[in-house]
């Protein structure tokens, strides 16, 4: 009886888990209106959602920016010599397009972001409920979730998509600098191939998951911060599990974007 | 008769198996201080987040500015919350915002009034703290006592009809402390508000109370004016009140199974 008990605690923890952040995040969007838009407090909304943008995403393009030009270039030294054998070494740069404008450039600036900003507003948000700040916010009449869950999750959402167009935009440079200078691709032909095999669902379907990645870090980060107990030690789990719990969920739902895309045949 | 401004009816709290409040009545009147007074894991603090509605009760009901906490909705709690003020122990400042901000931000997230008018009330409520010209510092960058003094203007921003104070002395020197509980003593009299405070310190239970109710593993013990706390005969008041390293709370410390916890018996 307890073995059978012990099996279905992970169990059921993992439905536990899926069920509050679905709750926070259905919560945050029902909030969202009446954050940016009513009358009172829509000053501080809008003010809180400027500072979570710069903090979310201003202060990490350079480092997307940096890790998809290294991996846009990674890309085109790997593939380099299959394609010649092919004769095909033009393509390297149709390879490297639809591989980072519908796969790389969202998953890899989400796993980036993972780390920048999931991990700082999960370790804020856990800091804030060890020192009573939630429970003081609450006691002000003051929702937390319009107040604290709503800018992070649309900052984070909307600076995604931006960082996603910053990172493949990184990526192809990365590529056709690896091209121009090693495979002997002119830079025009590159450009030329890429505009070519590149069609606007690739772009789109590829800002959709970036969206989604973004929401799903933020929440994922608020809800394990807002969960923290135990003081500077749950502070320190929460932000440990943020990381590592986001990018199982990230490449899952990126999985599970990439069927759907494939058998709707976007 | 004084009108009750806070009523607790029978209140029962649990956490698990563990019954923290079992049974508890009391009556809070319009305008006193009254002092809730406990050891630390008596439930007092359990008692003050049930009167400020942050926990439901599992049992009983607690009645405060007239209405029922315990059957409130969300719109009705937070319009309660507009009318009470919290001092946390720790101040609970927000860490990211400078205390005139702290002080600002019920006033900006529940009133219309225009930013000029906010911040001469930001100046007022830090004057009466006396941190009017710390107004620009971070937390961060202030003491314990200051942190506190910023929790308390920003607590009364509203204007409440109640404070609620945590262990405001916890943490302080004795100069701090003494001049937070003159604070709470002025904000009593100056605003006429009704104060609960929870705490453990005697010293500054004694300045502040006009009421104290001693809390003792989840029953109220005793409840008196201070001279009668003073004067009390019993065991385990005298032993709180007058910080005694005998009596019924040591013996029932010591009374554990000491020897078979030693010996791997029972328990």
């Amino acid at each position: 009886m307890n073995q059978a008990l012990n099996l279905f605690r992970p169990i059921r923890a993992i439905i536990e888990f899926l069920g509050g952040l679905t709750f926070l995040l259905l919560d945050t969007a029902v909030t969202i209106p009446g954050a940016l838009l009513s009358k009172r407090g829509r000053r501080l909304g809008w003010q809180n959602l400027w500072s979570q943008m710069d903090r979310v995403g201003v202060k990490s393009v350079p480092i997307v920016a940096l890790v998809l030009f290294c991996i846009g270039a990674i890309l085109a030294l790997q593939m380099a010599p299959i394609l010649r054998d092919y004769g095909k070494i033009d393509s390297v740069a149709d390879v490297i397009s639809v591989a980072i404008f519908r796969e790389l450039g969202p998953l890899v600036s989400a796993i980036v972001l993972t780390g920048f900003a999931g991990a700082s507003i999960a370790a804020e948000m856990g800091t804030m409920v060890v020192s009573e700040e939630i429970e003081a916010l609450e006691a002000h009449a003051i929702n937390p979730i319009r107040f604290l869950v709503v800018p992070r999750v649309l900052a984070t959402t909307i600076m995604m998509v931006c960082i996603a167009i910053i990172g493949d935009t990184a990526g192809i440079i990365g590529g056709l600098s690896v091209g121009q200078w090693f495979l002997g691709i002119n830079h025009q032909q590159y450009v030329t191939h890429t505009f070519d095999i590149l069609k606007l669902k690739d772009f789109v379907t590829g800002l959709v998951k970036a969206g989604v990645f973004g929401a799903l870090i933020s929440g994922q980060a608020c809800y394990l911060g807002l969960s923290v107990t135990g003081g500077a030690q749950g502070v320190g789990s929460a932000t440990t599990r943020t990381v590592v719990y986001t990018i199982v969920a990230l490449i899952t739902v990126d999985l599970i974007f990439t069927s759907a895309f494939y058998f709707l045949g976007l | 008769m004084p009108e009750a401004a806070i009523q607790v009816l029978d209140v029962v709290k649990k956490y698990g198996s563990r019954v923290v409040l079992d049974q508890i009545r009391l009556d809070v009147f319009k305008g006193e201080t009254l002092v809730i007074l406990g050891g630390s894991g008596s439930g007092k603090s359990t008692l003050l987040r049930l009167m400020i509605g942050n926990v439901k009760p599992d049992g009983g009901d607690i009645v405060s500015l007239g209405k029922s906490i315990a059957r409130m909705n969300a719109p009705e709690l937070a319009a309660y919350r507009k009318n009470i003020g919290v001092l946390f122990q720790s101040g609970a400042l927000f860490n990211s915002m400078s205390v005139a901000d702290n002080v600002a931000l019920p006033l900006r997230e529940h009133t219309d009034l225009p930013e000029e008018t906010i911040d001469i009330m930001v100046k007022i409520k830090l004057e009466l703290v006396g941190l009017r010209e710390h107004a620009e510092k971070m937390p961060s960058e202030l003491s314990g006592g200051m942190k506190k003094r910023a929790g308390l203007a920003r607590a009364i921003a509203l204007d409440p009809q109640i404070l609620f104070y945590d262990e405001p002395s916890a943490g302080l020197d004795p100069v701090t402390s003494a001049e937070i509980d003159q604070l709470i003593i002025d904000l009593n009299q100056k605003l006429g508000v009704t104060s609960v405070v929870v705490t453990h310190e005697m010293d500054s239970a004694f300045r502040i109370a006009h009421r104290m109710v001693l809390l003792d593993r989840g029953k109220f013990i005793v409840s008196g004016t201070p001279d009668e706390m003073k004067n009390s005969q019993d065991a385990l008041v005298r032993q709180f009140v007058y910080g005694l390293t005998e009596g019924p709370l040591t013996a029932r410390r010591r009374g554990h199974e000491y020897v078979d916890d030693l010996l791997g018996g029972p328990g």
